[in-house]
């Protein structure tokens, strides 16, 4: 269950409006804080607070650069979330697949009756 | 026309407690919609090759009741069911959707699905919006796409995979 765990925990952090956008932005390259406070248009607390949320999982690496805090995001962390929808894509992917034979053949069956009118 | 052509669902999340699915057929939509509502038809896709249909029962009609129950390949069985809210034939439907693997929802606490079919050339795109009551149902539900063992299986093939490259 460690697993289920880990994505959940990475799942909720990420879920949240503002950290997502942080992660947008940052999927663009690595930022200074600043940058992501004057982006978002948030304090700078509010900022360094999910920017610690987002690091807490893994999903941002942070390093100093002079008086910069620079972040960047850290993609392999994003994975179990990314795995964690693919694998409910698969079920509707694999159930429209099926839905396709069943209106090949109902396409079929109306022509077939078009053709007998 | 091609039976084998696999097109993939797409999946979002367009917000904390939202689940988007989109799928383009190649098919109009009267026949889409006709292989959503009619019950020997729904009963030849749903299980999405994961086990056998054992219950598919419609009352295609606002404040009628759907109920779908399969038994997977893995022997556990698994059952929804809901109300008709809104029906707009080949157009719009609208209803609620409850797990019955999950203590029954306070009512206002449903998962509300609401598909949309719309017709573009002779093709019709299926939108599917699942809009949960919570962050934590919302995750739930897409979870669910993890039961299936050999999906798990495939996932870790597919870490496995990316952690050799």
């Amino acid at each position: 269950m460690a697993r289920a765990a880990t994505t959940a925990d990475a799942f909720n952090a990420v879920a949240e409006p503002r950290r997502r956008q942080i992660l947008d932005l940052l999927a663009g390259g690595e930022r200074p804080v600043n940058d992501l406070v004057r982006l978002l248009g948030l304090a700078q607390p509010q900022v360094s607070k999910h920017l610690r949320v987002l690091r807490e999982v893994g999903a941002v690496d942070v390093r100093e650069e002079g008086r910069q805090r620079l972040y960047s995001l850290n993609g392999p962390a994003l994975k179990p979330i990314h795995d964690w929808v693919k694998a409910y894509e698969r079920l509707w992917t694999e159930r429209f697949d099926a839905l396709d034979l069943v209106l090949d053949e109902l396409g079929r069956k109306e022509e077939d009756d078009e053709h007998h009118e | 026309m091609s039976t084998t052509s696999s097109h993939s669902a797409t999946v979002t999340l367009p917000s904390d407690e939202e689940i988007l699915i989109t799928r383009e057929f190649d098919a109009p939509k009267h026949l889409v919609y006709r292989a959503y509502t009619e019950p020997e038809l729904v009963r030849q896709w749903w299980h999405a090759r994961r086990g056998t249909m054992t219950v598919v029962e419609i009352d295609l009609r606002v404040g009628g009741d759907w109920r779908y129950a399969m038994v997977a390949d893995g022997g556990q069985e698994v059952a929804f069911h809901g109300t008709y809210r809104e029906i707009v034939p080949d157009e719009r439907l609208v209803t609620t959707e409850i797990f019955e693997g999950a203590p029954a929802p306070e009512p206002g606490q449903e998962v509300i699905d609401t598909a949309t079919f719309a017709e573009v050339d002779g093709r019709t795109r299926l939108t599917l919006l699942v809009a949960c009551p919570s962050r934590e149902v919302r995750d739930m539900i897409v979870a669910s796409g993890m039961e299936d063992g050999l999906q798990d299986a495939l996932d870790l093939l597919d870490e496995l995979t990316v952690t050799l490259r």
